[in-house]
């Protein structure tokens, strides 16, 4: 046993030698007397190479140093860190990135970035600005875009004569059982007309507001603060969601994320899919059942309403940075056109100015480029600005009462009534 | 002390028992009994063989149906996007050493407070023990907010150190418990005669119970090593980056290249890596693990 | 100095360490948690919080969805610890007599309960997936024993049973485990007796093993019973708590960190301590009972 002991000594302390010598991170590369800005970043995502890259390219300019603060890639974990570190007002972090539906819940710890981008801000889609935007203030700058799309089988779609994709939601529905049919006829008894996400998580409430915007039944809170979701409208449109699962939509449906719609579209088991641009790219892979055999599209909509939930991340500068004008630099030059368009080519990151989609060397690099303006200019944020620190439970309240109609446990005029009054209660106590 | 040695005698319920009975009853029972083992050992073994199939599986077949249920032949993309994860095998080193960090952390302290509660009769005792039976009380939820927030105070956010330290929480109560159950069961006279000798109680402790208890170490040992190697809330919140992030954590939020896609065939071989020595640790220390328990846990 | 009074010196001496170790990560946030809950304070808020007396338990108190997540809590618990135990009285009975391949049974019997909870509830998730898991492919495409597939995961009362049949798979092993180590205890002369004197099969299982195996039963089911009203993990990464899954640990996290109301999440942990306590303190007495 003593000797066991000793062994598991030296064992642990040549572990911990290994440890510090690999927690020695390369320097940020300032130049002598120029600060070290450090910028939030998930090094196991796709886009950290460009990155660091363009981090690279800032600090030959401007002899600023950059540094990577590691983020956890999952949203949620990642909000929790930013509290963490803003609760206790830390200089650590100087520029985070933000998800589309953070302004509102961290507006308070973000400098106000309106008079240094005033001039700039015309050239983002405009419902990206708006979202950004609290009370007067600019709290982040956008970065990139996403959107809910619409994927297509455009064989199947012509297999069963049909010329272009859905323009309404009565469309869907129609072309969606025709083609399940046809293909369940056909021997394919696992085949199903549409997958879209209707889990109790933030994604449903993505699908959620698509629903409305594009029945003309508001977005559920105004951006007054008004509940606006107790309506025939919103009821409507909730009940035919509820009416697709376990007909044009497999049962489980209620259990799908984006990976779950994904997977059942990709090995060539749906007509249609409701996901983001992401995966374009991984369906178009070599060994894909359905390579070159589907396109996107805009999301259908009534009367002509179509509308893209909106999606992507933004730039915020901390408001307890000791390096503040360095910092706005750095937000200056990662969101500028060049930056986007590295990113476009890099990382299948959209960019979130106009000018860029007219850009012919992208389209040349992402097909699809060229179909996202629309989408993005009818984007439909969610109501995360005017809900302010509340959005995530707000943003519960419609999701877990939206999955409870998909499910059949209750029918949606009464979801939409409860759901009003839930939030008529979150929003009293936030006036 | 009692290991595993024959217990032929011990009555099971009579369909389990494999031995007596008329000819055609111990074929039967033989049967039955191979069926039961059969089961059990495919309901325990099958999600994790799946999990394995899963990983050499190549990525396009993941997720169709009907499913492949042999990996012929094994692709190992999935195990080598795996290893070359830094982020992945950093978790693994981090996960080692705060498990066992902490593990031997437990057992020292523990160790001691087990021999005070379980050889000494000391005023507040009482008190002591529901003190330590309060700590399995609640949900690590509950205290999460305010252990980040002495942990950070202490410096340690972010740290190996705060995180094996937060564990405590988790691995101690259980080493004390088993642990005083364990000293309780030796039989009086050991210390009394060192005691006579002159040697001080830490003496006693030290040269003769100690000695003594080491299989009860081992046992205990490896229930705070599984505990901690497998915590997830405290590592989720307690850790940022790669200098501190266990492997149940790098798992969990395993992402693929771009925001939303989750890489399934890297994920079950990320699971099967991480599971691999706990089997391993397991199979050495089984007879181990149970003699210890015999000792130390059930033990009236 | 006594002997005795320098003897209870050096006991304290010896718990010095643990109790250290208990105050600053175990206490402390406790007492942390309970102050906290008598506040409004937001988590990442630099506000500072204001004293708002019992609110935050009035509130909970109100709170109908609170009370069906603890009854479900209590459900579920009751459901996977008698599951469990019964199983793991079956198992520990098989790997304790004598067969080849025992050592390797009792290996592998062990493998659920090495692997962390939020990997395996990964692999389950994955299992369970209605279209292309691995579940309805042995059952209603190999087997035919399933008309169609079924999303397992989606509708409420199936949702719930996946969620035990995880946390059984999960720690049967655990109370084979130390229902072996008690089966182990029982000397082989006691049963030689009885069966010498006619006992049954059934009757020595009954009249013998099952009240001497009492103590192993009852620390078994303490530790499990627990750690199931605990459970976080499972839920939180198979089902997040939708399709009626939401447990009390999981309805805490909600509250406090996605809902970021520290003080509310606080109640609703000082809440779940005491509900706990209950179950320890009748479990205790029955212990002390058992004792005389």
């Amino acid at each position: 046993m003593k000797k066991n002991t000793g062994a598991i000594g030296v064992m642990a302390a040549l572990a911990m030698a290994l440890l510090v010598a690999c927690s020695q991170e390369a320097g940020g590369g300032a130049a002598d007397g120029k600060a070290v800005l450090r910028l939030t970043d998930d090094p196991t995502g796709g886009a950290h190479a460009v990155n660091e890259r363009l981090a690279r390219m800032f600090t030959e300019h401007t002899g600023i140093g950059v540094e990577f603060v590691p983020a956890p890639s999952s949203a949620t974990d990642r909000l929790a860190l930013y509290l963490q570190f803003l609760g206790a007002r830390s200089s650590d972090v100087d520029v985070y990135q933000i998800d589309v539906i953070w302004p509102g819940i961290l507006a308070e710890h973000m400098v106000d970035l309106r008079p240094s981008f005033q001039d700039d801000l015309t050239g983002h889609f405009a419902p990206i600005v708006e979202n950004n935007t609290v009370g007067d203030k600019l709290v982040a700058v956008p970065w990139f875009a996403d959107a809910g799309i619409l994927y297509c089988r455009t064989d199947l779609l012509e297999k069963y004569g049909f010329d272009a994709p859905p323009e309404t939601w009565d469309d869907l529905e129609r072309m969606a059982r025709t083609i399940q049919e046809g293909e369940r006829a056909a021997g394919n008894k696992d085949f199903w007309g549409y997958v879209w996400q209707g889990s109790a998580y933030e994604g449903l409430t993505c699908n959620v507001v698509e629903w409305l915007a594009s029945s003309g039944a508001g977005s559920i809170v105004e951006p007054d603060g008004t509940v606006s979701i107790d309506s025939p409208e919103a009821a409507h449109a909730i009940a035919r969601a509820a009416g697709w699962v376990n007909t044009i939509s497999p049962p489980g449906v209620t259990t799908y994320k984006e990976e779950e719609a994904r997977h059942v579209f990709h090995t060539g088991q749906a007509a249609f899919m409701r996901n983001w641009p992401y995966a374009y790219t991984l369906m178009q892979a070599e060994d894909s059942a359905v390579r070159d055999k589907f396109d996107v599209c805009v999301l259908p909509g009534e009367k002509g309403e179509h509308a893209a939930a909106l999606g992507g991340w933004q730039l915020a500068v901390s408001a307890y940075s000791a390096h503040r004008e360095e910092a706005i630099e750095l937000v200056k030059f990662l969101s500028s056109p060049e930056a986007q368009k590295a990113r476009a080519l890099d990382a299948s990151l959209l960019p979130s100015r106009t000018r860029l989609y007219d850009d012919p060397e992208i389209a040349a690099a992402i097909p699809f480029f060229p179909a996202m303006k629309e989408v993005f200019t009818n984007a439909a944020p969610r109501p995360s600005t005017v809900t302010g620190e509340d959005y995530n439970q707000v943003s519960t309240i419609v999701f877990q009462n939206v999955n409870r109609v998909l499910s059949g446990q209750t029918d949606a005029k009464t979801a939409v009534s409860k759901i009003g009054t839930e939030l008529e209660k979150v929003m009293e106590r936030s006036r | 002390m009692r290991t595993g040695s024959s217990h032929r005698f011990t009555t099971p319920p009579p369909f389990l028992m494999p031995r007596y009975g008329r000819r055609w009853g111990v074929v039967v029972r033989r049967v039955l009994f191979a069926g039961a083992v059969a089961l059990i050992l495919a309901y325990t073994l099958f999600p994790f063989y799946w999990a394995f199939n899963g990983a050499l599986q190549p990525s396009s077949r993941l997720y169709v149906s009907p499913a492949d249920y042999l990996p012929v032949p094994p692709v190992f993309d999935a195990f080598r996007e795996v290893f070359a994860n830094r982020m992945f095998v950093r978790g693994v080193l981090n996960s080692a050493l705060v498990a066992g960090g902490s593990t031997l952390l437990a057992l020292a302290a523990g160790s001691f407070a087990a021999y005070a509660l379980g050889r000494f009769r000391i005023r507040g005792r009482r008190v002591v023990l529901a003190l330590i039976l309060g700590m399995t009380m609640f949900p690590q939820i509950s205290i999460l907010g305010a252990v980040y927030s002495v942990i950070s105070r202490m410096g340690l956010y972010n740290t190996l150190w705060g995180l094996g330290l937060s564990y405590m929480i988790l691995t101690l109560p259980l080493t004390v418990w088993v642990m005083m159950n364990f000293f309780k069961s030796l039989p009086a006279e050991l210390e009394e005669s060192a005691t006579v000798d002159g040697a001080t109680p830490l003496q006693a402790f030290w040269h003769v119970l100690l000695p003594l208890s080491l299989p009860g170490l081992a046992t205990t040992g490896l229930l705070a090593f599984i505990t901690a190697w497998n915590e997830y809330l405290f590592a989720l919140a307690l850790t940022v980056d790669r200098k501190a992030r266990t492997v149940p954590v790098v798992i969990a939020n395993y992402t693929g290249n771009s925001l939303h896609e989750v890489p399934w065939g890297a994920i079950m071989a990320a699971s099967v890596t991480v599971t691999l020595p706990l089997v391993v640790l397991v199979m050495i220390f089984q007879k181990r693990i149970i003699a210890g328990l015999t000792a130390g846990a059930v033990k009236g | 100095m006594s002997s005795l009074q320098k003897r209870n010196l050096w006991a304290w001496a010896f718990l010095v360490p643990t109790l250290a170790i208990f105050l600053v990560v175990g206490l402390y946030p406790l007492v942390q948690t309970f102050l906290t809950s008598l506040t409004n304070a937001r988590l990442g808020s630099t506000r500072a919080p204001e004293f708002v007396g019992l609110d935050n338990y009035a509130t909970l108190l109100r709170d109908r969805e609170f009370w069906v997540v603890v009854l479900r809590t209590v459900l579920f618990t009751v459901v996977s610890v008698a599951l469990e135990f019964a199983l793991g009285m079956v198992i520990a009975m098989i790997v304790h007599s004598p067969f080849r391949g025992r050592g390797l049974m009792r290996t592998a019997m062990l493998v659920p309960w090495a692997i962390p909870t939020v990997v395996s509830a990964r692999i389950w998730s994955y299992m369970l997936q209605d279209t292309y898991g691995v579940a309805n492919d042995l059952l209603a495409t190999r087997l035919g024993l399933l008309d169609s597939k079924v999303a397992w995961l989606a509708e409420p009362t199936l949702a719930f049973a996946c969620v035990v049949a995880v946390e059984v798979w999960k720690t049967t092993p655990f109370v084979a485990l130390l229902l072996l180590a008690g089966l182990q205890l029982i000397p082989d002369e006691i049963h030689e007796a009885a069966e010498v004197d006619g006992a049954s099969r059934g009757q020595r299982f009954r009249l013998l093993t099952l009240p001497m195996l009492k103590p192993a039963i009852l620390v078994a089911l303490i530790f499990r019973t627990l750690d199931a009203l605990r459970i976080f993990d499972a839920v939180w990464v198979m089902t997040r708590g939708q399709a009626g899954t939401e447990m009390m640990a999981t309805y805490n996290y909600r509250q406090m960190i996605d809902f970021q109301q520290l003080g509310f999440g606080s109640a609703v942990s000082v809440a779940i301590f005491l509900l706990i306590a209950v179950f320890v303190v009748a479990y205790v007495t029955m212990l002390r009972t058992e004792r005389g």
